[in-house]
């Protein structure tokens, strides 16, 4: 077995010539202060994109980011400072600036030891070179002329591939030492679709922390083509959504969406620290219908929002956050489950070295319920059934939340009828949770094409969900 | 504190083009920047963050005749500068005979680089920052007994260098800072908790906000969201305040970029010559504003950048365009490589007061939430809060609502834009009066 510690440690230390001893001494420098918490994080991340448009493979991008990002945490305080020159004298100058921020004093420092509690969710691979140059724009070309050939009423196709592998390695002030190589690989479809003038656009896509092969396996890549074709003709039928209060069902996977904004920022350890989130001082209490259990889960193999450790060298794991509607638990990084006295859960995660870590999502889902999903569309007379979404955001101090779909259905007596136009929907996290009267047994992940931004930061999530039907929930149409 | 000045740039511009020509390309642009910065956080009195920001990337774009490459990295060593090279080349060779594709032409270079005054550094340290810091978080703290907790007030201080050349010979670069102060404060009644924030943020420190007038004005707008209700879904004008009307300009520039044209992906297709607006409103840029927060002597393809009217009574003069785009609608650049540089929609002159006794009954929006504008056929559908107006007076806060239209009819029934535009920014409007808007609520 390749062990992405070795790799990490290869790329990060032997490459730019440092090793344990200036590790230490770097280490040293940050705890020769009174600090609680300190860490260095070291990366060097590798990534190449391919842009299909008007037929022609017309643009490609590689690009290299490496750096170091070192930290100094005491109490609540954190200090920082980063470098893009991986040497001991640039290193050791980014300590001074990091520990700037704590007094006087020292802290005890331990040997550095590797952690040996890594698992192994993805493999160590690099994806840039998992297929030659040409397989890869052969992919594309083929995804175009899918999208053609699958109506004459397509105008434009737009495909665009991502390879990422990304090699981090993480020191902190106990001396534990851990590495990960994370592949992460997206493939894209954006169609335009033009028709007695108009013209609307369809959108699908998925990715992996997988080789390019992923999107060769059981037709997923031409199916992304066909998925994007369908969405921009149904579009093309749509009519104004209504405007007002109506149940909702939504539809499973990306619709999760939900999830990630109604409740999954506002249970993020930093916000609850500071009291400034809406499910601030909460746990124990009734937050969601008792149908809903809902958690993140960053150990799931494979997916777009996991990682074997998180970006400062904790496992991830699965963590309950609501558990048949009663709120368990926050999702940590070190310093906020330090000041909270609760435990990291793997949820400490950065843009880049050039980014301080904070609490973030891995892959936020509920799990199944009981209903058919046809049983769930039966039982709204009037309503609203919304199979994707583009974005959302949140507001987490008064817990308002939006999600914007971009393909929508009227339901009419217990049936899915004409399509509407895309709309936003908006609502209360804690409430719009305790509305969900309804949840299948077709629980499913997104494709893995999530990104969450943070503070400025993004960092690739996953959502997914089972159907499920919201009694009410205000729909931002504009018909009647 | 930089290891980098601006010949060094330079002179790593002049080896990217050079390492090109020697790998074979027939044209090539490179850019090089280097930053540095420093950004405090105070909360709740103390330094909560002190992070010290330190950035430098350098990138190429190869050309093998209409076939292109680009690679880029953080690291400006000699040998990364040959790596890089190799790396955009070894694209080139897959990529596709594009005719679009390529320099913009020799001609349109810019002649001369006017100094833009843009590089006032601020000599602060963290402690002065995180005074200043304090000063402003103490004054939205001590703003109203409803104001119980904070995010924190910061100040960052960045300083940048930036060099643009290409094969044609042009080479053009330039310092320049940005400073900003900004406070996020909450408030609390009874069940009821709100968040809001301001900030100011300028090229140089001494005209940035002072610090206590950006802590009351971020209290001032999160105790005005107390006590915020639903509202019955209805039709009204709409008033969106200066600082969200950015957005709708921003919509506007969305939809006449060269992308979105060549594309057919816009809802202002073919409407070069044709009127947006109503016959009174005037939209300029002037990339060539002094101290502009979004200045820039020449573009990202070293086009020189001009005064524009973008929309004339009403009317759309241009569209936004770089050389790419301009080929493929068989146009020229506009010189907008990398966007609109400082826009003004001219006002009409009226106060909040007036705008709002126009509107008699309606809503105000001070917020929006979400992405739902689509700029393909112009459907707008976003989250917001605000306030709701009747007898011309703001009665009460609102939350929890949509605003939904379409932007050609939103832009149609544009009725006054206020003379109350102090935002900051790049984007310059004041509060814009909309005719009729679908408001969705309980």
């Amino acid at each position: 077995m390749s062990n992405a510690l070795e790799l990490a440690r290869a790329t990060l230390l032997d490459g730019p010539g440092l090793d344990e001893h200036s590790l230490s001494r770097v280490v040293d420098r940050i705890l020769s202060r009174q600090v609680d918490a300190a860490d260095i994080y070291f990366q060097y991340s590798r990534l190449e994109s391919w842009v299909l448009e008007d037929g022609i493979v017309r643009e490609g991008n590689h690009s290299i980011e490496q750096g170091a990002g070192l930290r100094a945490v005491s109490g609540e305080k954190t200090g920082f400072a980063y470098t893009d020159d991986l040497v001991l004298p640039q290193l050791l100058e980014a300590a001074e600036s990091a520990r700037a921020i704590a007094h006087a004093g020292s802290s005890g420092s331990q040997a550095i030891h590797a952690r040996t509690d890594t698992p192994r969710l993805y493999a160590p691979l690099n994806p840039l070179e998992s297929l030659g140059e040409q397989e890869k724009l052969d992919l594309m070309r083929r995804l175009d002329a899918e999208a053609r050939a699958a109506d004459p009423r397509v105008q434009q196709v737009i495909v665009s591939l991502v390879a990422a592998h990304d090699t981090v390695l993480v020191i902190d002030n106990e001396g534990r030492l851990a590495g990960d190589v994370r592949p992460l690989v997206r493939l894209n479809v954006n169609v335009i679709v033009e028709q007695d003038g108009r013209r609307e656009q369809g959108n699908a896509g998925g990715g992996a922390r997988r080789a390019l092969d992923f999107f060769l396996e059981e037709d997923r890549a031409t199916g992304y083509a066909r998925e994007a074709v369908r969405q921009a003709l149904v579009n093309l039928e749509a009519v104004p959504a209504p405007a007002g209060m109506l149940p909702v069902v939504l539809g499973p996977g990306w619709p999760g969406v939900l999830l990630h904004e109604a409740v999954g920022h506002g249970l993020e350890g930093d916000f609850n620290r500071k009291g400034t989130s809406a499910f601030s001082g909460r746990i124990g209490e009734q937050v969601a219908s008792p149908l809903c259990t809902v958690v993140d889960d960053g150990s799931l193999p494979d997916r777009r929002g996991s990682l074997n450790i998180d970006d400062e060298g904790t496992p991830t794991q699965q963590t309950v956050l609501i558990e048949k509607g009663i709120l368990k638990g926050y999702m940590q990084d070190r310093m906020n489950a330090r000041l909270m006295g609760m435990q990291p859960t793997g949820n400490g995660r950065r843009e880049s070295y050039a980014h301080l870590p904070m609490p973030r999502m891995t892959n936020t889902y509920m799990l199944a319920g009981e209903h058919d999903p046809g049983e769930i569309i039966a039982s709204v007379d009037r309503g609203l059934y919304a199979v994707n979404f583009g974005g959302g955001q949140v507001d987490i101090t008064s817990g308002k939340f939006v999600f914007s779909a971009s393909e929508a259905y009227l339901i009419e007596n217990g049936k899915v009828t004409a399509p509407v136009k895309g709309a936003t929907l908006i609502g209360s996290g804690p409430e719009a949770m305790t509305r969900i009267s309804m949840v299948g047994n077709d629980l499913q992940l997104d494709s893995g094409i999530g990104t969450c931004g943070k503070e400025g930061q993004s960092v690739p999530v996953g959502v997914g969900q089972p159907t499920l039907k919201i009694d009410e929930m205000t729909i931002g149409g504009t018909a009647a | 504190m930089s290891q980098y000045d601006l010949p060094q740039l330079q002179g790593i511009v002049a080896e990217l083009l050079d390492e090109a020509k020697k790998q074979g390309a027939s044209q090539a642009e490179a850019d090089v920047h280097a930053q540095q910065g420093l950004d405090v956080t105070v909360r709740l009195g103390e330094t909560e963050t002190i992070e010290h920001t330190n950035d430098h990337g350098l990138g190429v774009t190869v050309y093998f005749g209409h076939r292109k490459g680009s690679a880029n990295t953080t690291d400006l060593r000699p040998a990364a500068i040959r790596e890089t090279v190799a790396a955009a080349c070894r694209i080139a060779r897959h990529t596709e005979e594009d005719p679009a594709a390529g320099l913009a032409d020799a001609e349109r270079m810019a002649r001369e680089v006017p100094d833009l005054d843009l590089d006032h550094p601020w000599a602060i340290d963290a402690e002065e920052a995180a005074a200043i810091a304090r000063e402003c978080e103490d004054a939205a703290r001590s703003f109203d007994p409803r104001i119980d907790n904070s995010e924190g007030a910061s100040v960052h201080t960045q300083n940048s260098l930036f060099v643009y050349g290409n094969m044609h010979g042009f080479v053009g670069g330039y310092p320049a800072t940005r400073h900003s102060l900004s406070c996020a404060i909450l408030a609390s009644e009874g069940d009821e908790m709100q968040r809001d924030y301001w900030y100011s943020s300028s090229r140089l420190p001494g005209e940035l906000e002072s610090p206590v007038a950006v802590g009351q004005e971020a209290a001032r707008r999160t105790v005005a969201r107390l006590g915020s209700r639903k509202l019955a879904t209805t039709q009204c004008p709409v008033i969106f305040k200066a600082d969200v009307a950015t957005t709708l300009l921003r919509a506007l520039f969305g939809a006449i970029r060269g992308p979105a044209l060549y594309r057919r992906a816009s809802f202002l297709l073919d409407s070069l010559g044709e009127p947006v607006f109503p016959d009174w409103v005037n939209i300029c840029e002037n990339p060539l504003k002094p101290r502009g927060l979004a200045s820039a002597p020449f573009d990202n393809e070293g086009v020189a950048t001009r005064a524009n009217g973008i929309i004339e009574s009403g009317v759309l003069r241009t569209y936004l365009l770089d050389s790419y785009s301009a080929r493929k609608l068989g146009m020229q650049t506009t010189g907008h490589a990398g966007g609109v540089r400082n826009v003004r929609i001219d006002n009409t002159g009226e106060t909040m007061e007036q705008l709002t006794d126009r509107m008699q009954s309606g809503l105000i929006v001070t917020e929006l939430m979400g992405q739902g504008s689509n700029l393909v056929t112009g459907d707008y559908s976003r989250g917001a809060a605000g306030f709701w107006v009747e007898d011309g007076r703001i009665a009460y806060p609102i939350s929890e609502i949509t605003v939904a239209g379409n932007l050609r009819d939103m832009f149609d029934g544009l009725l006054a834009v206020g003379g109350d535009n102090d935002i900051p920014g790049s984007i310059d409007t004041g509060s814009w009066l909309i005719e009729s808007m679908t408001v969705a609520g309980q």
